[in-house]
């Protein structure tokens, strides 16, 4: 049997359970969001004992080298021992500037720093609240601007969102943890098509890659496809437009599943996608959204002749609600 | 060069860029392959393009190594969800036309798809 040893106190670990569901089954609160080793959320950090490889893969080598890692994906062998203390170090106060409705489901979320924080637009971060309620946000800003900007799509009983949209006020302040993620524009051979595609909330880090790339002097092509299901489900397409509209090389490109206009595409993404950018070979794709959808575009852009390095993916993957707990903890 | 010193296929090629490369083109075909597709799908796409290459560095004789029990434990989940002969023979073929894609000559080919095929029975568990 492994055991962990988190404030003094010792729990034991069921074969094959992980750090995280040990802990939340003994009534300890560590937060936690997609619990599948993506969203950085439930970082900790090992005080004592080797942790297994797998629990540090997709961390910042100085985050490994001080022994962080997650807690969702440590499932130490039987016998090991652990002491881990939680990730409060990493995180700092963030205040709310200001909260406003950018669609009917999506909510602006800006925060600012005491200082900048340093990200690439694109990454993504975990605002964790007072009582350590934990979900994971792409960053739609630039490190340049301000204010952190968040799209928060309201969830039917999101516990984050549903705070977010009606209980939380400017000036209240909450901590962030982060950032984190890969999905981001490097400069370099600035002639290159770029694919930028998403689906909802998916456009938040494709709104800051879109910005960072022009503004870094990306001069081929940048195609951007937002789907959503309804016309309802787009947002920022003025401010869209416009930029398409300054940056000619820009190609800006709504589509939704139903309900399509003059101006907005109607069909699938990759169906979208296929009709205006038949061969991509030799470009770079960043895909960002419903991770089922976001699986699927970049298995079919991998097969169109993308090379794996050149797609950068956010797949974004549902929190797992408290009265799953349980469930999944079996599985 | 030394006596016996035999450059391996993996030499010839050119090593790591090599393999680099041709599992860009070996992965593409196997996804492909509707008949065979099902056991590469990966959520995962960079780890499973990682097993693959390490699967082509072994079989072009580059410095990984596998021993049998190796190829039993990593293959008995697709045994168990109908892992063939037939699947086998596709994966080789797919083996052989990457190569070939990318200008192999025959013997050398031929020597990569000996070493492959000698893991059939380990790889199908029997």
């Amino acid at each position: 049997m492994a055991k962990v040893k988190h404030e003094s106190s010792w729990y034991p670990l069921e074969p094959g359970e992980s750090v995280l569901d040990a802990l939340l089954r003994q009534g300890v609160v560590v937060p936690n969001s997609c619990r599948a080793g993506a969203c950085q959320s439930c970082l900790m950090r090992a005080m004592a004992g080797t942790v297994p490889e797998a629990a540090q893969v997709g961390l910042k080598e100085t985050l490994r080298a001080q022994g962080y890692f997650l807690a969702c994906a440590c499932r130490p062998p039987a016998g090991a021992v652990l002491e881990v203390t939680g990730a409060e170090a990493l995180r700092v106060p963030a205040r709310i500037t200001s909260l406003s409705a950018l669609s009917p489901s999506v909510l602006q979320v800006s925060l600012v720093t005491d200082s900048p924080l340093a990200y690439r637009a694109g990454q993504y971060l975990s605002l964790v609240r007072a009582d350590g309620l934990t979900r994971s946000y792409s960053l739609a800003s630039l490190p340049r601007e301000d204010a952190l900007e968040l799209h928060v799509r309201l969830h039917p009983g999101g516990a984050m969102s549903g705070w977010l949209a009606h209980d939380a006020r400017p000036g209240d302040v909450l901590d962030i943890q982060g950032p984190a993620g890969s999905c981001f524009y490097v400069p370099g051979r600035p002639e290159q098509p770029l694919l930028l595609a998403g689906t909802g909330t998916g456009l938040a880090p494709l709104y800051g890659i879109v910005r960072d790339a022009l503004e870094a002097g990306h001069t081929g092509p940048i195609w951007l496809f937002h789907g959503a299901r309804t016309p309802e489900g787009l947002y920022l397409t003025r401010e869209l437009r416009e930029l398409a509209e300054r940056y000619p090389q820009l190609h800006y490109r709504p589509g939704v599943l139903e309900g399509g206009t003059r101006d907005v595409a109607e069909g699938a993404l990759d169906v979208l996608i296929r009709a205006e950018c038949p061969r991509p070979v030799g470009w770079r794709a960043w895909l960002c959204g419903d991770g089922p959808l976001v699986l699927s575009l970049r298995k079919k852009l991998f097969l169109a002749g993308l090379p794996l390095k050149d797609l950068h993916v956010d797949a974004f993957l549902p929190s797992v609600p408290q009265a799953q707990r349980g469930i999944d903890a079996g599985a | 060069m030394s006596v016996g010193a035999e450059k391996s296929v993996y030499e010839e090629l050119g090593g790591e860029p090599a393999m680099a490369a041709a599992v860009e083109v070996f992965y593409r075909r196997v996804l492909a392959d509707e008949h065979i597709s099902h056991f590469f799908e990966d959520v995962d796409m960079e780890r499973q393009a990682a097993k693959q290459k390490a699967f082509l560095t072994m079989v072009t004789g580059g410095p990984v190594h596998y021993s049998g029990l190796d190829m039993r434990a990593g293959h008995a989940h697709l045994v168990q969800r109908g892992l063939a002969d037939s699947h086998f023979d596709a994966v080789a073929g797919h083996l052989k036309a990457t190569l070939e894609e990318l200008g192999v000559a025959g013997p050398l080919v031929a020597r990569v798809l000996a070493i492959a095929e000698s893991a059939r029975a380990d790889v199908l568990g029997r």
